[in-house]
Parts: structure tokens; sequence; C-alpha cells
């Protein structure tokens, strides 16, 4: 097998199956092209010492006869985001800089339960907060279509992993649109679960009732077989969801076999695909539409008139969240810890430790976020940003009377310049405005590349988005369209990822 | 609304145990200010009749039951701490002088 890093998960867990490759191969090829690679790139913060280790073990219980999970001896990145017993956890922060925690998030107990191998721990915004991955306490993350643009946020090291074919496939987190928009920018695939669809035990929380872990891949169908490993109900987080789920692969099969989205109602956000769009985008958005009716969908326009208020809400229910999370980080437990001259009290070394451990936009929101909960304020803020969200809710309820899923782009724009957003937060965060809907009513999205910019050649990606509970929805329409764009294009977007010098 | 001045940034640093320095608390009071303005506008929508929501989908409280499971020793609890005695997270004084 020549070109093992470009091969789909999905090919090369058969391969690994039929015994033409083994598992040990297949990492070793990516490691090899991360050594190759991540100098440019910068994906990865850490690396496992011991990913040919698991690659053995997968191989020898192949050997042995034993029964293997679908995804059994595939490598995988991890986002940092997620607790790993043998990798330094950093959440991108310098204030865990070091960090070994002492227990594995469920989704990574799930990931070796598997088989899968871990190959490291991808870059990611410091905390997640971030929409470029530059806010990384660490270093930047570069996009691997043009190494002077940013691979989005806050997952852009998973992303850019996974499009440089460093990994077939990666965890991400998504809590405003962390694991679609940076799917978009590095045309990838990249789903966000039901709010309690994967568990969230583990997972180093930035604003609890939005964060969802979900997979990364470069297909349909990869994100499918990875979603199937993670999910479930898991009893260490409460707000897990304990009903039942469908095979998500199933559904990405049955939508790869349909032969038409016949029946397929389809609605187009209004708001969340006008002004603001980049024309490039818009290009591609409107030529997706027309293919989905050509195809037999019946694509309508719905209305979720409270969009317009959901970046407001949600920069407030976030950082008044997340002020409250990252008290944790009190120099105390764990992670860094700066004492001050003199005879400092205990609150004065946690000041000292959080003002040099925490970076500017993390602080920036753990304010926004005390102010937003403060006494005399917090109806004003928390409160009504809450109502924001009941509204919106029900924008979605009365648009999925009507329709299976809607669809917008992903993002407004392509990838931007590396630092174009870094001093202006508004115009960071505005960026956000077509995924953050859906993680404030809970409901799952994914991002699909659906063709290059004609203004600069870069991936653009659409976003589904189904009711609650209706991830396998997802799965099958979007392994539909992949289908299509790959009939119509001959190539799938991440095909054409140029080589990294 | 009140105004994001220099005094209340420092105010709601020290609540959050953030030792802000000068440069930060002016450069953050006018990032703040624009901020706060920009989210404002939720307050236009958000009137009387509409109930808030906390969290996506409706959940009960979820209970186990009363028994012992998985626990970190008092080893792994300790082993990322800055500084401990064998049994105890250490850190400096609790009051200062003035208290």
């Amino acid at each position: 097998m020549s070109d093992l890093i470009s091969m789909t998960a999905s090919d090369a867990a058969q391969a690994l199956a039929q015994g033409s490759i083994s598992s040990v191969e297949l990492t070793q090829a990516h490691l090899d092209r991360i050594d190759a690679t991540d100098a440019a790139v910068g994906s990865f913060l850490a690396r496992s010492t011991n990913a040919l280790e698991a690659a053995k073990r997968s191989d020898k219980a192949r050997h042995a006869g034993e029964n293997l999970s679908a995804l059994a001896g595939i490598p995988i990145a991890i986002k940092d985001v997620l607790c790993t017993t043998d990798m330094v956890t950093t959440a991108g922060s310098r204030i865990l800089e070091g960090w070994l925690p002492p227990y594995d998030a469920t989704v990574v107990t799930k990931l070796r339960a598997a088989g899968m191998v871990p190959l490291g721990k991808t870059n990611m915004d410091e905390f997640a907060m971030g929409s470029s991955t530059e806010h990384s306490g660490y270093h930047v993350t570069k996009n691997p279509w043009d190494l002077s643009v940013a691979p989005g946020g806050s997952g852009g090291g998973s992303a850019a992993a996974v499009a440089a074919k460093q990994a077939p496939l990666a965890i991400g987190s998504d809590t405003g649109g962390s694991i679609r928009q940076p799917a978009a920018f590095t045309g990838t695939v990249g789903v966000k679960p039901t709010y309690g669809a994967v568990s969230r035990y583990g997972v180093i929380a930035l604003a609890s009732s939005l964060d969802q872990v979900g997979p990364v891949s470069r297909t349909v169908k990869d994100a499918a077989l990875l979603h199937d490993v993670i999910g479930g109900h898991d009893p260490h987080d409460s707000t897990s969801i304990a009903t039942p789920w469908p095979s998500m692969s199933a559904a990405a099969d049955a939508g790869a076999q349909a032969e038409s989205l016949a029946g397929v109602r389809v609605g187009v956000v209004r708001e969340l695909a006008g002004e603001g769009v980049h024309a490039g985008v818009r290009q591609r958005f409107e030529e997706t539409l027309a293919l989905l009716s050509d195809q037999g969908a019946e694509v309508v326009e719905v209305s979720a008139p409270h969009c317009e208020h959901a970046v407001a809400a949600y920069y407030l229910i976030l950082p008044a969240e997340a002020s409250s999370n990252l008290a944790r980080f009190d120099s105390v437990r764990f992670g860094l810890r700066v004492t001050p001259s003199g005879a400092p009290t205990v609150e004065d070394v946690m000041s000292a430790t959080r003002d040099a451990g925490f970076g500017d936009e993390v602080k920036r929101r753990i304010i926004l976020g005390t102010y937003a909960l403060s006494a005399g304020y917090y109806d004003a803020y928390y409160g009504s940003a809450q109502k924001v969200r009941t509204l919106i809710q029900r924008d979605f309820a009365v648009a999925f009377e009507k329709v299976d899923v809607v669809v917008s782009p992903t993002a407004p724009t392509t990838a931007f310049p590396l630092g174009a957003k870094m001093d202006d937060p508004l115009a960071m965060w505005a960026g956000d405005v077509t995924t953050i809907p859906g993680n404030l009513a809970g409901i799952p999205g994914m991002s699909l590349p659906m063709g290059l910019s004609p203004d600069n050649g870069l991936p653009v990606g659409i976003q589904l988005m189904a009711p609650a509970y209706q991830d396998a929805r997802l799965y099958k329409i979007g392994a539909t369209m992949e289908r299509l764009f790959f009939e119509r294009d001959g190539y799938l977007v991440s095909q054409r990822v140029p080589e990294v010098a | 609304m009140s105004e994001m001045t220099p005094d209340s940034v420092r105010h709601l640093a020290s609540l959050a145990r953030i030792a802000l320095s000068e440069e930060e608390i002016s450069r953050l009071s006018g990032e703040l200010a624009a901020i706060v303005q920009a989210v404002e506008s939720v307050q236009k929508v958000a009137t009387d009749d509409v109930p808030p929501t906390s969290h996506p989908l409706a959940l009960g409280n979820v209970f186990r039951d009363d028994v012992v499971g998985d626990t970190l020793t008092t080893e792994e609890a300790l082993a990322g701490a800055p500084d401990h005695d064998g049994s105890r997270f250490r850190v400096s004084a609790i009051l200062g002088e003035e208290q």
C-alpha cells in the first residue's frame, strides 16, 4: 500500500481486516507524516510516545482472532481539551503547562477500548476560546491549504491534522462552532452531535450547557464510524443522554447508496445565508442548493429571526459559564503557581497565577462573564441571554415542522489570513454567527465541504442541522450530498489539499 | 447600564481573582465597553413572557446509588499539585496581616 496516509479510515479499516496492511505500518506512516510536516503546520501540542505500542497490541489482537471494533488499529489525533493519562493535557493554556491528568476522559477511554491508536494532542485556542487557534498559549497552527491563513478554531489543530493527512481522524469539541468552522476552513468534515450525545466527562469545561465533543474526518462515513465509537450514555456525565442511538455508520451507508434526495425537505435559513456571506461562499452555496433541487430535494426558505441575537446571547452565556468553570484554576490542585514576593496570602498567589497563566482572550471573557453574573446585572444580561436561547429554540422547532434539515454556509467566509482579526475581538466573534445557533438550541450540526471558493481557491463548507436526537439524519443526507459533490467534481475537496512544503 | 470604567474592571478582576496590570485594566475597559454595548441587544427581545432556557434539552435530575465508585487515590489527586505534604495540598496563608 503506497499511500497509507491518504486512505480514509473506512478503507484503512477494511485493509486491516483483510490483512493487507498492519496497524503498525499505518501508524508509522502517520508518525512519519507528522515528523515531515508538523514544523510547517503546527497541529500538535504533544505527541504520544506509545502509539506504536498501541498499534502492536491492535495487530496482535487481530492475529489472535479477537472480535475487534470497526476502527481498531486506526490512528487518531485528540484535541488537547480531553484528559489523557499518557499525554500532557493543557487545553492550549500555559496555566496547565506540563499537566498529566490522573484519569482519561470517557471519550479517550472509548477510543482505547476500541483499539484505536492515539497519535497526539492537537493545538487549540486557549480553553477553546477563539475562532482561529491563534489564541493558543503555545503556537499558531497554519492551514494546510495556505500556510498564511488560519485553520479556524478553536479546533484548528484537529482540523489541520486531518486535512494535512497527519491523521485520518481526530476528536474535536464544539461550543460555538469549534468543530464545524475549522472543518469548513480546512476542507474536512466535522460534526457537533446533539448536546449530551457524547460524554463530556474528562473534557476541560468551557461552557457546560454548550460544550459537545464530536468527530473530525475527511469523509462523512469516517465521521459516522467515529461517532459510533465515542457516542452513548456515560453515568459520569449527568447531562449525558440515556436513550439508545441508531448506528451513524449505517445511516451514512444508506445515504451514500441513496439514488437521489427525493422526499428530503431542506430549509435554507434566511438569516444565516444573507448579508455578510462573502461572494465566493455564496456562489458555492447557491450552486449546492440548485444541485439539491436537481436531485429531488424540496428546497424551501425558512426563517429563524432570533438568530440575529444569537451571537450577543452566546457572548453572555459562554463567558458567564466559563468564568465559573475556570475558577478551578486556582494554583492549588494542579497547574501553574506564581508566588508574588513578600508575604502573599493564598488569594494573592491565586490572583498572580491567574494573571500570569491566562492569555488575553481568556481574561477578557472571564471579566465579561463575571460582569454578566454580577448582582444587579444578572437579569439584564445572563437572564436575557437565556430568554434569547428559548426564542432561538422555538425558531428551529417551527422550521423543523416544515423541513428535515436546515442548511447554511458553515461560515460566512473562507479561512482568513493569520492575524487579521486578532486586534478586534468583536470581528472574530461575528464570524461565529452561523454555528452558534446550533449550540444554543442543542441540535446536531455537520460541516461538509461543498467546493473551493472561486475567489481564493480555499475550501467552502455547508452546514446541515437536524432536530435534537436526529444525528443519524445528518449522516444519511450528508453522505448523499458528499456523493453528489464527488460525482459533480470528480474529487472530494479534501483530496485537493496542496502538498505541505 | 454602568460604564465600563477602569475602576469597574479593577473590581471585576478582583472578584475573578486575576491580578491585572494597570495596562491590562486600561485596555480591557475600552474593549469591554464596546463588547457590552454589542451584547446589550439581547434585552430588546427578552420580554417578560419568554421563559429562560438554562439547558438545551429537558433533563431531570440524575441520581446514582450511594456507593463508592472509581475515585482517585491521594497520590493521584496530589500528583499535579504545585505543592503538597504527602496527604494534603499546601498553600500560603489564608488570612493576611490586616485580616
